[in-house]
């Protein structure tokens, strides 16, 4: 019990000195941090169209953070989560616009799975250099990025273009938006998109903690050579890791094209829902119920962050601070401990 | 259009593209020489080319005339060296993920420089600026017949400022004591440490090394290439340069000749289009061209370089 307080204290902990933090610099800057961080909150617990977007706003957040988790318990850092995401998001609008006459419990599965099977092969590029070539990651996976943001445009502009510089919409068969959502949360674009991003929570946690081959990722996550010497291929694991991890981002993408937007837009710049990816992962603590609540906080955050800009201007890239210090407030994590152990040794004396 | 002609628009476009490239790669070079991972060098760009761009304007209207952007670039020195401190502080001393803590460094760069953009001009973006570093023909040397126009004519000065700092940088970390310790500190600490070597002292230099160039990189950016700072102002050139490093093999020529190679990628994806073979070319193969041939060459013949020993490791006295 002691323990598991313990581990809880660490991302509470951080999330409250980031929100000290923000305070400061907007006290500083001129703003009213009490009056902001109201706005901020009172929304998105009370008012139904926010808490709607905040939900929407979950739903990529949780894929894309269980995307970065998958790669992180099995030791690699998945910073491509953002160009798994834009190939998924295509290919899963391509399935939704070109594919007709199916109907939705046939249509909505394939096309999100057109997005899981796009985004797991753009995993598969630098899992297999990896793999083969102990190519860093870090790096394959930041230049898969920019290729993907550029092909992706290119494949609208060349074959797909609408007018207003996007794809033409999908099928309504294809489309995980619901009036009846919308409807009840005040017209957000809340869509039944969330299901399944904690469907894949769930998917998550079965594969690494029930089933064999999860035991041999995380066994290769935490040393690969002793898996090695116990007999587990090492390099397959890792291909199938940036897989999985590619396919959770390729589904993130399935539920803008699919829900959120019903179209997808040529991107001057990355959506930064895959870089986010990697502080949700982080706050959960790679845990598929952790990640689910740190995209809970986060997009909250987000959406609420434009309340904060109406009712007392502040720039929303003030939430961005507040998150990358979190980020930075979770990783020296080691503060944390020296803290309790100081704590703990003036209590003995 | 004979050769030449391509040569005279390919070559001074790709050099004067590589600069900033140069500049911040060298700056990751210190940086990972030292043991300490940095992709938070987007970031410090970011800051850079923010504070490169800020401080030119204000220098035109303080009556700097044309050497704001110079006194730019000493501010972005100075706050770049500040600003990886953050870095510094989470990785060495609280031992944080040097990966992740680069990545937050990212974060905030991104979100710190649009937030006092917005407060301080009232909008999404800076001003252009007047004053910016302009290209000018090298005295004599553009005299030289062929490579005079094509090397040093129509150059910015910036470039040869980055190019010569390069062989500096180079002569700082094999040729000096202060080099020799930087690099046993990222090889092994531990014997660094028993040699009087004081590890996380040697740490925190490089890393603010690294912030001084990343942050240069980043305003020679703004007051050569983009001319403001926006949002989407410094959008992967500090991976670019991270690559380039990796690339280069963690050795400062190696640095510039793969961010020149970088920057002559880049200038294809600009000039192509005035090329008689390259226009044939569908112009996406040309905007990815830079990265894909990064993955190829890591994959093929440097794949097998080796990063310093201790990267990527916290040091902790007395832990074996």
């Amino acid at each position: 019990m002691q323990k598991l307080l313990f581990k809880l204290s660490v991302p509470v902990i951080a999330v409250a000195l980031g929100l000290l933090v923000g305070g400061i610099i907007m006290l500083t800057s001129g703003y009213e941090p009490i009056k902001a961080y109201t706005a901020l909150f009172s929304v998105i617990f009370t008012d139904s169209y926010f808490i709607g977007e905040t939900v929407r706003q979950m739903t990529p957040l949780i894929l894309s953070g269980l995307a970065v988790a998958f790669a992180f318990r099995t030791g690699l850092f998945n910073i491509g989560v953002e160009g798994q995401l834009l190939v998924g998001w295509l290919a899963s609008v391509y399935v939704g616009i070109a594919v007709e006459g199916l109907p939705a419990f046939i249509h909505i599965p394939l096309a999100i799975l057109a997005g899981a099977l796009a985004g797991a092969l753009w995993g598969l590029v630098p899992g297999y250099l990896k793999a083969k070539f102990m190519v860093h990651e870090v790096i394959t996976t930041i230049m898969m990025n920019y290729v993907a943001l550029h092909v992706t445009n290119s494949i609208i502009r060349s074959y797909l273009l609408a007018p207003g510089e996007r794809t033409e919409e999908i099928q309504s068969s294809a489309s995980l938006s619901s009036m009846f959502l919308q409807e009840i949360t005040d017209f957000s674009r809340l869509h039944y998109g969330i299901v399944v991003a904690i469907l894949g929570a769930i998917v998550m946690w079965y594969l690494l903690w029930k089933t064999t081959t999860g035991y041999e990722l995380r066994a290769v996550g935490f040393n690969q050579h002793a898996s090695n010497y116990a007999g587990i291929n090492v390099s397959k694991n890792i291909i199938l890791s940036m897989c999985i991890s590619g396919a959770f981002a390729g589904v993130a993408g399935a539920m803008e094209g699919l829900g959120t937007y019903q179209y997808m837009t040529i991107n001057a710049a990355f959506t930064g829902v895959g870089f986010d990816g990697i502080a949700v992962a982080l706050l959960g603590a790679n845990s598929a119920i952790g990640i689910i609540l740190a995209a809970g906080l986060f997009g909250g955050l987000k959406i609420g962050a434009l309340n904060m800009q109406a009712v007392a201007q502040v720039p929303p890239e003030l939430i961005t601070i507040v998150i990358a210090l979190i980020i930075f407030f979770v990783a020296s994590s080691y503060l944390v401990h020296w803290l309790r152990n100081r704590i703990n040794r003036r209590g003995k004396i | 259009m004979d050769l030449m002609q391509i040569l005279g628009i390919i070559i001074p476009t790709a050099i004067f593209a590589a600069a900033p490239l140069i500049l911040t790669a060298l700056g990751g070079v210190f940086s990972e020489r030292s043991g300490v991972v940095n992709i938070g060098l987007e970031g410090l760009m970011m800051m850079g080319a923010f504070i490169g761009a800020v401080f030119t304007f204000y220098g035109e209207t303080w009556g700097f005339g044309s050497a704001s952007p110079w006194f730019s670039f000493v501010m972005a020195i100075l706050i770049g060296a500040i600003f990886s401190l953050l870095h510094a502080v989470a990785s060495i001393t609280f031992k944080a993920d040097q990966v992740v803590s680069g990545v937050a460094l990212n974060f905030l760069a991104a979100g710190l420089t649009i937030f006092l953009v917005k407060k301080i001009f009232d909008a999404g973006q800076t001003p252009y600026l007047n004053e910016r570093i302009f290209k000018s023909d090298v005295p004599l040397l553009s005299d030289i017949p062929i490579i005079g126009p094509l090397l040093f004519g129509k150059a910015y000065v910036t470039s040869y400022v980055a190019i010569a700092l390069a062989f500096v940088v180079w002569f700082i970390i094999f040729k000096t004591p202060f080099g020799l310790r930087l690099r046993a500190v990222g090889e092994h600490p531990m014997a660094a440490d028993t040699m009087g070597v004081n590890v996380t002292k040697m740490r925190y230099i490089a890393v603010m090394l690294s912030g001084a160039f990343a942050g240069l990189g980043g305003a020679v950016y703004a007051t050569s290439i983009s001319g403001n700072f926006t949002h989407s102002t410094i959008a992967g050139q500090g991976f670019m340069a991270l690559a380039a490093m990796i690339f280069g093999k963690w050795h400062p020529l190696g640095a510039l000749g793969a961010a020149l190679f970088f920057g002559l990628a880049q200038s294809l994806s600009i000039t192509g289009q005035q090329i008689p073979l390259l226009k044939e070319i569908p112009h996406v193969f040309l905007l990815i061209s830079p990265y894909v041939l990064t993955i190829l060459a890591l994959a093929g013949f440097v794949g097998r370089a080796d990063a310093p020993k201790a990267i990527g490791k916290p040091y902790e006295k007395g832990k074996r």
